[in-house]
């Protein structure tokens, strides 16, 4: 059972530590907590299904499940990707010098927007999620199991992540993320198009956001308009248990938090599997705002 | 009140006068037209003026994004509807009792925030609801979990109010309207008096600039928990009325989305602005449960475009708020009503000053 | 100094690996003006924020009129009688200039919100005493006539002076002022550095961080050098002008700059 639990909590953690990149990355350079990130992540199952949906009729990549689900999930994340950059470009840049509750607001407002775009446009319903992959399920010994989806599931955030490690680490753009969050005034100052770092920081988070959403649909089999609140919620509390702003932190936390929660509702009862989540956000909040890794940040006066 | 341009004061007080005699006569003139429904709807704003003068305190004048408010609403009606049902307690009792309750559930929140930062207030209050509605809907022993509390009005006595010789039963919608009417002019008298003395200031230096308030000798602490608890004890009196009047509570009337529901009232009519959130409570309440009265009425249930039309736009309310908060914030940031600021005399100081000195 | 109203002792703190201020001792004496000068970076806002209690020090000691003020709050601070202003602009932008200078007031009075409430009558003789006081340090610093005017409506000149009236009416002992002139051309410099002395004459000592040597010599009794977080001099106008240490590592750097 414990060894189960683990290995659902691993399959929840990645989605998770995908979706709270996405906070981590924003945060980390506007200091702006993107209110509207659980509705990227909707709107990224959402985009997976279309573009199955499409694939199908189109008679394309039919008899290749795991080249269908790849396309699927690139196709998601370029379109979540540039909806982020849109986002940004229309709810936030014409705030960067308000009050600092006018992003959050404009943020709600965009939340409260895309959900209700949904509803109206597709359907109040939920919606399954096209079968692609065969499902076997794998014996890993005792009672545990392991899924082919949940393979999947691991193997594709644990991919995205080493990349998006790689691509801030070592490429040029990467590199200018790192120094326009340290310092965005020293960033203009030395030639980095501040503007520009955030729309790919945007891009890049919201990407992120997609495939988790994907992914997410692939694994419980269904979408629906108002599916990001919980899991958004969820991997905010992730980013801020790893310290916000922190990228490892992020995934770290995403992990430690998906494992907790099925511990959760494993062993003590799965009917308060969310408010553990929100208890735990509460408390790491009040108690350790910097998060379990991060250090102490002061104010300047 | 003290301060305000002697010209405008005349227009704000003919305003005034004239807002409260609508408000007044408005039930009158729907039982004339027999527009029933609309008292009902009539009694539900006022509610929600209520709930937004509240929820302005907070966020208005302190600058704390409350993402929860609905929490605190939910817990003054489950704190009065469980009291009154299996204590059979007044409701001249729960109604300070459900407002201290919220007050003390919001002042217990301001503290834990105390230390936080704006957005993660947001975020803890937002979890805070969420806490609340799961609880709510799974306390099933206490609560009757997602089924809700029904009648509650037949289980409790009728409240029953005699002022000079004159007795106001609250048994029907009028009776509950001007009920509620009388708590909205004496939440706006009380809060208009706090505004425009040193706790106001404090509240609205601290959503100025936290820090500077508090080097200039602001008890940020103390200001920041009694603006939660005195904006939250709105809502618990608001919880009490309304589980009398309508008699049927469930958990979904008190979640997150309720709780935007009445942020958007307050950005959209202006933030720390008494007018600014009574018009932006009449607009948002207001006008879609008029639109489908009178869209019923004139389709007369024959002519279906109408209907859908209206289906469509109460479909799309959600959606047009959305947008309406991203608008607002981003060309009229103040709101529809920009908030004033309580001015002092012109004259000019005869005394020279002198520094008192600390204690 | 006989009578010595503000005295810290080894004042240190850091900030990750930079030693922003390292064991700083130095005093302010009743009704005395003292200017702190450095190059940028030095530290001298730091002191202020450990003075006011913005930062709690590492180590060391301030005692203010002989009581300790580390591990207090800034509101207690201020109430004891240290009142600042800030070398970046911090007003409260949408209220009225009198309610600045009155929020300034708010930690002399007393009574909470059920006296807001029931307006009792030693309530209203408070929120009286409230407006006279501002019209007061209004008419002190010059600005009568923008009472009912937002505070973001000023001009930059008459920003910087609300903010003396509105730490003025805290009723301090000592005024710390961050960079009062910072932006003004002489003539205005010159009617702040008369708006300090009045200060002084009305009885409270002064802190002040100054780059203009204009001002920092002419108003001065006594001048307290940082460098690199550690004071490097201290003395009379007429000695710090002739100090070698000061020469290499302040007016040297600037020369240097310009
Ligand atoms: N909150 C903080 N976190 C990290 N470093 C800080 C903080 N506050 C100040 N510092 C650092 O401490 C040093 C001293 O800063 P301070 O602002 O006191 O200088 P200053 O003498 O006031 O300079 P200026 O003349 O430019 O105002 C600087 O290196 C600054 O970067
Ligand atoms: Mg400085």
């Amino acid at each position: 059972m414990l060894f189960q639990q683990l290995i659902n909590g691993l399959t929840l953690g990645s989605i998770y530590a995908l979706i709270a990149l996405g906070y981590t990355l924003v945060y980390g350079i506007l200091l702006l907590i993107n209110f509207a990130h659980s509705e990227i992540f909707m709107m990224g199952a959402y985009f997976g299904v279309f573009s199955l949906m499409i694939f199908e009729k189109l008679h394309i990549f039919q008899g290749a499940p795991f080249m269908l689900v790849a396309c699927a999930l690139a196709a998601s994340m370029i379109c979540t990707g540039l909806l982020g950059v849109i986002v940004e470009f229309a709810a936030y840049r014409p705030l960067r010098n308000a009050p600092r509750l006018a992003p959050l607001i404009s943020a709600i407002g965009v939340s409260i927007f895309l959900q209700n775009f949904m509803m109206i446009v597709v359907s109040p319903e939920s919606k399954t999620f096209p079968d692609t992959i065969p499902l076997h399920v794998y014996k890993l010994g005792g009672t545990a199991s392991i899924s082919s989806l949940q393979v999947i599931i691991i193997v594709v955030s644990v991919a995205l992540m080493a990349a998006l490690h790689l691509f801030i680490k070592y490429t040029k753009m990467g590199k200018a993320m790192r120094a326009t969050s340290q310092d965005a005034e020293t960033a203009k100052l030395m030639g980095i198009n501040v503007n520009m770092v955030i729309s790919l920081t945007f891009f890049i988070g919201a990407a992120l956001g997609g495939a988790a959403g994907v992914l997410n649909g692939m694994y419980y089999g269904s979408v629906k308009y108002n599916m990001g609140f919980i899991p958004g919620i969820k991997a905010f509390t992730a980013a801020v248990l790893g310290g916000i702003g922190d990228v490892r932190g992020a995934m770290i936390g995403g992990f430690v938090l998906g494992i907790l929660e099925s511990l959760g509702a494993g062993y003590v009862s799965s009917a308060y599997k969310d408010v553990f989540a929100f208890v735990i956000l509460i408390l790491v909040l009040v108690f350790r705002p910097q998060g379990l890794l991060g250090r102490k940040i002061s104010n300047k006066v | 009140m003290k301060g305000v341009a002697p010209g405008r004061r005349t227009v704000i007080r003919i305003l005034t006068a004239a807002a409260i005699a609508a408000a007044v006569l408005l039930p009158q003139i729907l039982q004339r037209y027999q527009q029933y429904h609309l008292i009902h709807v009539a009694g539900l704003i006022a509610i929600y003026v209520l709930l937004a003068l509240g929820l302005n305190v907070i966020i208005g004048y302190t600058g704390i994004l409350n993402l929860g408010y609905a929490a605190f609403y939910g817990i003054g009606a489950y704190t009065a509807a469980l009291l009154a049902i299996h204590f059979k307690i007044s409701f001249w009792l729960l109604l300070p009792i459900s407002g201290l309750a919220a007050a003390a559930a919001g002042a217990l929140i301001g503290m834990t925030t105390l230390r936080l930062r704006g957005d993660y207030i947001a975020i803890v209050t937002l979890g805070f609801v969420e806490i609340v509605r799961l609880g709510l809907n799974n306390l099933d022993f206490l609560t009757n979990g997602p089924k809700g509390l029904p009648g509650i009005d037949q289980t409790i006595l009728v409240p029953q109010l005699t002022l000079a010789g004159r007795s106001l039963k609250l048994d029907n919608d009028i009776s509950y309207y001007y009920f509620i009417l009388l708590l909205v002019l004496a939440a706006i008298f009380v809060l208009l008096r706090l505004h425009n003395s040193r706790v106001g200031r404090s509240w609205v230096a601290i959503r100025e600039d936290e820090s500077a308030a508090e080097i200039m000798g602001v008890n940020t602490t103390a200001m920041k928990i009694q603006a939660f608890a005195t904006g939250t004890f709105f809502a618990g009196v608001a919880g009490c009325v309304y589980t009398h009047w309508v008699g049927f509570i469930t958990p979904e009337l008190f979640t997150f989305w309720e709780s935007v529901l009445l942020v958007v009232m307050i950005v959209l009519g202006g933030m720390g602005s008494t007018a600014g959130v009574l018009l932006g409570a009449l607009l948002i309440v207001g006008i879609p449960e008029v639109l489908r009265d009178v869209l019923q009425q004139f389709s007369g249930g024959g002519a279906s475009s109408m209907k859908s039309f209206y289906d469509n736009l109460i479909l799309a309310r959600m959606l047009i708020f959305g947008v309406i908060m991203m608008v607002i914030v981003i060309f009229r940031p103040q709101g529809i009503v920009p908030p004033k600021r309580p001015r002092v005399s012109e004259k000019k100081s005869g005394s020279e000053p002198a520094p008192d000195g600390g204690v | 100094m006989e009578n010595k109203l503000l005295e810290t002792e080894n004042l240190t703190i850091h900030f990750g690996g930079v030693r922003a201020v390292e064991n700083v001792s130095f005093s302010v004496g009743e009704k005395e003006i003292v200017a702190l000068i450095g190059p940028n970076g030095a530290g001298k806002t730091t002191v202020f924020n450990l003075l006011t209690g913005v930062y709690q020090p590492l180590s060391g000691a301030i005692r203010f009129k002989g009581e300790r003020v580390e591990n207090r709050k800034p509101n207690t601070i201020t109430r004891m009688g240290i009142a600042r202003t800030f070398q970046n602009l911090r007003l409260f932008q949408n209220m009225t200039v009198a309610e600045n200078v009155m929020v300034g007031y708010t930690c002399r009075m007393r009574g909470g919100m059920l006296v807001a409430i029931l307006r009792t009558g030693p309530f209203k003789k408070l929120e009286a005493a409230a407006e006279e006081k501002a019209h007061e340090w209004l008419s002190f610093v010059g600005l009568s006539a923008r009472a009912n005017e937002l505070a973001r409506n000023l001009a930059y000149g008459e920003q910087r002076r609300l903010e003396i009236a509105r730490a003025m009416a805290t009723g301090p002992n000592l005024l710390l002022l961050d960079e009062p002139t910072a932006g003004m051309n002489p003539a205005e410099s010159e009617s702040i550095m008369e708006l300090i002395r009045g200060i002084r004459d009305l009885g409270a000592a002064v802190l002040l961080i100054e780059h203009d040597m204009r001002v920092v010599m002419g108003i001065s009794g006594r001048i307290i050098v940082l460098d690199y977080g550690e004071k490097i001099a201290e003395g009379r106008p007429e000695e710090i002008q002739k100090n070698e240490r000061v020469i290499e590592a302040y007016l040297g750097k600037k020369a240097a700059k310009g």
